[in-house]
């Protein structure tokens, strides 16, 4: 008779013993010796919990067991086919992607959603840690960065330096001590690429800094993520430790001589912390500030030790361009900005969430065909790249390439990856305000300019909001704003102004419609739009009037009602109630 | 890690282990084991049901067993799903039904209406 099931068994060799036994007399007893193949091998899993037991070909995965738990096990499971869960292994439930569409290309995210993460095996199925093997007994750290300058791989990060000369300067700097970072400080709003490359396929990165290292000369690496990412961090720890026993990280590494170990260091969410130099004293648990370049960390980063420090994007690209070549990468995107790059899409499109695309991509195909298009069907207006430094992008540009240079030549950048995309009723001065004060909060303080110049910009920009724009208002935003750019030391206080500097050039007619007609022509800032009830079309049926949340509406039962503008707050309860649409916004 | 050797065996472990986990099974076969099925004579059922797919040498077919379904005055309850079909409940299943079932459903892919339990 065929087995119709199979239970392998896996644990130390004695307690795993009596265990076996237990099981194969109570499948006697209850006769399914026949049915039931018992085998043993000598790992079913990587961390070790106990005396392990799976069940095949439910795939049931059993922890910890007795003898007594294995006699349950034949009498439930095997015997009656009710798995007994309080002894299964709750494993961590894979987050699945969406099936990419057609205009994506997963190179970054191949493996997320794919592999265990916990799992380094899962990792090694998809030739995890090949590059690695390939690199360390087949490359020297030479030709290791000439691949990588083959690829035309450059920084995720953001600021896009050409990632081999990065590697070639911190081999080139003296020293026995150097460090690898990388940089999972994510912090841009709405932006999550680097959390799922984290949480899906840790190894990737893992094995990207270990060839990084080798590149430059490093024996020493550190993880700094930012704390609000529990489960990336766990997930890395699981990974690093995993790692470390399988000897992928550790001494001597594959017979080579190549010792590398990693560690993880939690940021406290201070935005500042991304950027590079802030990011190292922070690692060397001072204040996050940032600090003139150069020396540059190539030569002088961690504890004034030469470092490499690359994104978790820019890390997880290089095993795939060593393992595939990097005429393979350099195959994918435009002449200057090759490969792919990961995007989150948020805003008014109908699918948001996380995606990846070949460089080059237009505006267009990923607001259209990646995202499916805006959000009921109403008009794009703009687009916001690069998180809160960036620019907004309007209609005219739709066509143009998502690159490095592109995005610049219109006032935005590529950023880590952010992708906010704006209809028709989103105001571009409210949008403005509000990415400004998110720089003013996170601006350190350290640079003047920055410190003192954002709260004016955002004060100015709050007035214009408010209605209480004065002419010269667009003027001197431009002036502080150049100031602001200049007078920074990091890429906070040179991008803060961005959003704001780019909606003037390319909606400077709704900042002027604010400050001299009013008006705000999306109908958004409160201090600039009036609520007000049509006579004609009013049933008088109340429902106005008891929800108002102020007492500014009155009017008798089955009369036409009135808000008396000096009373309402402009929450546009009355809007959303009203039966028969009598409300509009002015 | 000592060579790109160990790795990969490490790998080809990894793949066959994850090959187990999704056996491509053509088609499942769910008998109730529940103590009700038990005391219908499932362990019966389920004996015919591995003799007879060894006789016509099926070996695609995976047979797993299920607890009560709340539907015990049909016990033996088989269940079978073919490919991405919907699962057919059956009840009762006795040793002699097996062959036709088997023969018709599973191998020729038509539910056998008469046995089934119907809503």
């Amino acid at each position: 008779m065929p087995y119709r099931a199979h239970v392998i068994i896996s644990g130390e060799p004695e307690p795993t013993e009596a265990v076996r036994v237990a099981l194969v007399d109570r499948l006697n007893a209850l006769g399914l010796a026949q049915e039931i193949e018992v085998l043993e091998a000598s790992d079913v899993t990587v961390a070790p919990r106990g005396v392990e037991m799976v069940v095949y070909p439910e795939g049931v995965h059993y922890v910890k067991l007795t003898p007594d738990d294995a006699r349950l096990i034949a009498e439930e499971h095997l015997y009656k086919g009710r798995p007994v869960t309080r002894l299964m292994f709750q494993a961590r439930k894979v987050e699945r992607l969406p099936e990419p569409s057609t205009k994506e290309v997963r190179v970054v995210l191949r493996n997320v959603g794919k592999i265990n993460p916990e799992d380094i095996e899962d990792y090694i199925a998809e030739d995890g840690y090949v590059a690695l093997g390939k690199v360390l007994t087949e490359m020297t750290p030479e030709e290791v960065i000439e691949e990588i300058k083959k690829s035309g791989l450059r920084g995720r990060g953001g600021a896009g330096f050409p990632t081999w000369l990065k590697w070639q300067f911190a081999r080139r700097a003296p020293g026995d001590v150097k460090y690898v970072v990388c940089n999972g400080d994510e912090g841009d709003p709405g932006a999550f690429m680097n959390r799922r490359v984290l949480e899906g396929d840790p190894h990737a990165v893992i094995e990207g800094m270990a060839i990084a290292a080798y590149a430059i000369g490093a024996q020493q690496g550190y993880f700094y993520v930012r704390a609000e990412y529990p489960i990336a961090i766990r997930t890395l720890r699981v990974a690093i430790q995993q790692a470390r026993e399988y000897g992928l990280l550790g001494e001597n590494i594959f017979g080579t001589g190549f010792s590398f170990d990693l560690e993880v260091r939690m940021g406290a969410g201070a935005f500042v912390c991304g950027e590079e130099t802030a990011l190292m004293q922070s690692i060397e648990g001072k204040r996050g500030q940032p600090r003139t370049r150069p020396p540059f960390p190539a030569t002088s980063g961690l504890w004034g030790k030469p470092t490499n420090i690359n994104n978790v994007e820019t890390y997880a690209n290089v095993p795939q361009i060593l393992l595939k070549g990097g005429e393979w990468f350099a195959s994918m995107g435009t002449e200057k900005s090759k490969g792919t790059k990961t995007f989150a899409i948020a805003g008014k499109v109908k699918r948001t969430g996380l995606i990846e695309v070949p460089l080059g991509i237009t505006v267009r195909e990923i607001v259209y065909d990646v995202g499916g298009g805006i959000l009921n069907d109403k008009a794009f207006k703009a687009v916001q790249t690069g998180g809160p430094m960036g620019g907004c992008i309007p209609e005219q540009y739709l066509d143009l390439p998502v690159d490095y240079e592109s995005l610049a030549s219109v006032g935005s950048i590529m950023g880590s990856g952010g992708f906010v995309v704006m209809d028709e009723d989103t105001c571009m001065v409210d949008i403005a305000r509000f990415f400004m004060e998110f720089a003013q909060e996170e601006s350190c303080g350290k640079c003047v300019p920055c410190r003192v110049g954002t709260r004016q910009m955002l004060e100015i920009l709050e007035r214009i909001c408010a209605g209480q724009g004065k002419p010269g208002d667009i003027e001197r935003l431009e002036t502080l704003g150049k100031y602001v750019k200049m007078g920074s030391l990091c890429g906070l206080g040179q991008g803060a102004p961005n959003p704001v500097l780019s909606t003037i050039r390319f909606f400077r007619e709704e900042y002027e419609a604010h400050i001299y007609d009013k008006k705000c022509p999306a109908k958004v800032c409160r201090g600039l739009i009036e609520y007000r009830i049509d006579p004609n079309l009013c049933i008088g049926c109340t429902r106005c009037a008891r929800n108002c949340p102020v007492n500014a509406i009155t009017g008798a039962p089955k009369q036409p009602h009135t808000i008396d503008p000096e009373i309402c707050v402009r929450c546009g309860i009355c809007a959303q109630v009203c039966p028969v649409k009598a409300v509009s916004v002015e | 890690m000592k060579s790109l050797e160990e790795l990969r065996k490490i790998k080809e472990r990894a793949l066959l282990r994850r090959q187990m986990a999704s056996q491509g099974a053509k088609a499942r076969i769910i008998v109730a084991m529940g103590t009700c099925g038990i005391a219908a004579g499932a362990r019966d059922t389920m004996s015919a049901i591995l003799k007879e797919l060894e006789q016509r040498g099926i070996a695609d077919v995976t047979v797993t067993q299920t607890g009560c379904l709340g539907l015990c005055e049909y016990e033996p309850i088989v269940q079978v799903q073919v490919g991405d079909q919907e699962m057919v409940t059956y009840g009762p299943i006795q040793p002699e039904r097996v062959p036709v079932l088997i023969e018709k459903h599973v191998l020729g892919g038509e539910p056998v209406t008469e046995w089934q339990i119907k809503q």
